[in-house]
């Protein structure tokens, strides 16, 4: 955002100021949004599940109760005290074991988006900064990768690298990187035909300071909606690379692991099904509440309409 | 319009040579030796071994292999499958048209559904129908859609009994493959309740497949609506006095439809994602379920041939919704 619009006060402003003023101004649009706000309220009690599993959880996740088989939970009958989701069919607590995969999720996030979103701005930057050539061979390489279907792309990647959790991370930012590097190409081909730009090369700024001190802070905006997309769509395709089988691995309590585990209990054990999947339900959809509010409260053409 | 369609058909060309590049280094990067993974577990005395490697020139310089390999791409030869012994490209066209009428079915229960549901939306803009219908929306673009699927197999094949759980018909039905396509087949075969149990195979693994697209659909339809109903010419027609039925019906939605058409189209790389996880759950005898199976069996030339083969028929059908979005809106054309 720019802070033009503060330059003609007669009053000077200090940068904390006008940083605070943005932020308050932000947080006003934000609030606008009644979904926004409650997916963020949801999304911060995630955040704690995940940090506290450890003191939240009854039991161990991965410990077998031999003589708690498939118990249902406690309000239905044959439910148990201790269990108060029930169990899987090896006797594993399933509250436990859900408010640990809360960590796989958000770790898992918070991973592949950072990946995507650095190699993303780097390679974008490179293509809008120099242009010419390096544009056109860089560009390429991303429409090669765009064209093949995601899931599928990191299916594969992830049976070359072999399966498991570190990369299924690495395949599923590889493929989400591209969007990253377009958005930023974009934003930085219409920042550097800007007059501040050419002034700051007047001045004397190289090139590796134009592209990250002058050009990339105006060109985030698109990249943090991005990245709120990105990190809801890979706790999804993660989990869907966990159900089949080429995710995070047994007994590892990620819930797209644990569907895949139940699916032979679906008519009996309706508990260690629907459980699951409600959670990554939850967390997906929460996180894009916060990502349409974001959006709302960060693209400027839609504020006054 | 030729020179359109020439240049965005010459645009085609690196992507495609790209796309190949990607299948042929997958099985380069594979750990192991390829001679020895295809002479399987028994293993090979080193005079075979060589002999293989020259049978499948695995001895010339990786560039030559390259070439050779796209030389027999222009062929139409895209490898045997270790398991089958088969052709991998006869095997993806036995398979393919249960993917297509997957594929087909959901595109028309999400496209007859969510658009109206878009339009209605933006009409009654902030009514309780918009509300609902985009929450809707924003739950079903959230969905796992392999948790999905797994719940109404417990509702509607578990609980109510409704729908068989796997497969494209009843091992009761046996007819001849004239098309490949379940529905027209059975119709064609006149046994009774062929069609029926056809269709009742297909119902759940649709509308699991129909989900995220169908919230993709309604959704942008509704802000398409939404932005050209501010429109001059919108104004213009309403304030002469045009029943508000025909300003939304001929002005807005004609206009509106241009992106929709687009955000359409260009759900088949969505769909062909959705079919891995759908074929899957309900045991679809599909593409997707080709690759899955083929990935945990490693049986990589399949791997290779089918990553190659959906990604060209994705560009391609990307490219025939470019032509169309040209063909709709004059403007994109000049462009």
């Amino acid at each position: 955002m720019s802070d033009t619009s503060n330059l003609a006060a007669p009053v000077r402003l200090s940068d904390a100021a006008i940083r605070r003023r943005m932020l308050a101004e932000f947080w006003f649009y934000f609030r606008q949004n009644r979904g926004a706000v409650g997916g963020l309220v949801v999304f911060v009690l995630l955040v704690l599940v995940a940090v506290f599993a450890s003191l939240l959880a009854p039991h161990d996740p991965t410990a077998q109760y031999r003589d708690a088989l498939l118990v249902p939970p406690v309000w239905q009958e044959g439910g148990r005290e201790g269990f108060l989701l029930g169990t899987d069919a090896v006797g594993r607590d399933i509250l436990s074991r859900l408010l640990f995969g809360a960590q796989y999720s958000l770790f898992i996030g918070i991973v592949v988006v950072s990946i995507a979103l650095v190699g993303g701005i780097v390679i974008g930057l490179l293509a809008g900064f120099f242009g010419g050539w390096v544009d056109t061979v860089i560009m390429r390489v991303m429409d090669v990768i765009l064209a093949f279907p995601s899931l599928l792309l990191a299916l594969v990647l992830v049976a070359v690298l072999g399966p498991g959790l570190t990369n299924a991370m690495i395949a599923i930012a590889i493929v989400y990187q591209p969007h990253f590097a377009r958005l930023t190409r974009a934003a930085v081909m219409s920042e550097m035909k800007r007059e501040y730009v050419t002034a700051a090369r007047v001045a004397g700024a190289g090139n590796l300071r134009l592209m990250f001190r002058t050009i990339l802070p105006n060109c985030l905006a698109p990249l943090i909606v991005q990245a709120t997309l990105s990190f809801s769509s890979a706790v999804l395709d993660s989990a869907a690379l966990g159900f089949l089988g080429m995710g995070a691995q047994p007994p590892a309590p990620e819930w797209g692991t644990m569907l895949a585990e139940a699916r032979e209990f679906i008519l009996r054990a309706w508990w260690v099904v629907t459980l699951p999947g409600l959670a990554i339900l939850v967390s997906v959809l929460a996180i894009n509440l916060m990502g349409d509010g974001l959006r709302d409260a960060l693209d400027p053409k839609l504020k006054r309409s | 319009m030729v020179r359109f369609i020439l240049s965005k058909l010459l645009y085609l060309v690196p992507t495609f040579l790209g796309i190949t590049i990607i299948a042929f280094s997958f099985v380069r990067i594979l750990p192991g030796d390829p001679v020895l993974l295809m002479a399987g577990e028994r293993g090979v005395t080193p005079e075979r071994h060589a002999e293989l490697s020259a049978q499948l020139g695995y001895d010339k310089p990786v560039v030559m292999q390259y070439f050779d390999f796209l030389g027999r791409l222009m062929q139409g030869d895209f490898g045997n499958s270790l398991v089958t012994k088969k052709p991998v490209l006869a095997e993806f066209l036995t398979l393919f048209p249960a993917t297509v009428e997957l594929g087909f079915c959901a595109i028309v229960i999400a496209t007859l559904i969510g658009v109206p549901v878009g339009v209605l939306a933006a009409i009654r803009r902030g009514s309780w129908f918009d509300q609902i219908s985009m929450t809707a929306a924003l739950v079903g673009f959230s969905m796992p859609i392999f948790w999905w699927g797994l719940l109404l197999i417990i509702l509607f094949s578990g609980i109510l009994g409704w729908t068989p759980v796997s497969g494209r018909i009843s091992l009761l039905y046996f007819f001849p493959n004239v098309t490949g396509f379940m529905l027209i087949d059975s119709l064609l075969s006149g046994q009774e309740g062929a069609f029926a149990s056809a269709l009742s195979h297909l119902v759940l693994p649709s509308i699991v497949l129909a989900t995220i697209p169908l919230a993709v659909i309604a959704r942008q339809t509704r802000s398409a609506m939404l932005e050209v109903m501010g429109e001059d010419y919108v104004r213009t027609a309403r304030a002469k006095g045009m029943p508000p039925f025909r300003v939304i019906g001929i002005h807005a939605l004609r206009n509106a439809m241009i992106p929709v058409v687009t955000t359409i189209g260009l759900q088949i790389g969505v769909l062909m994602a959705g079919a891995i996880l759908t074929e899957t759950i309900f045991s679809w005898p599909g593409i997707g379920k080709w690759m899955i199976d083929s990935i945990s069996r490693r049986d990589y030339p399949v791997v290779q041939s089918g990553l190659l083969l959906i990604a060209a028929l994705v560009m391609v059908v990307n490219l025939i919704v470019d032509l169309t979005y040209g063909l709709i809106n004059p403007r994109i054309r000049v462009k």
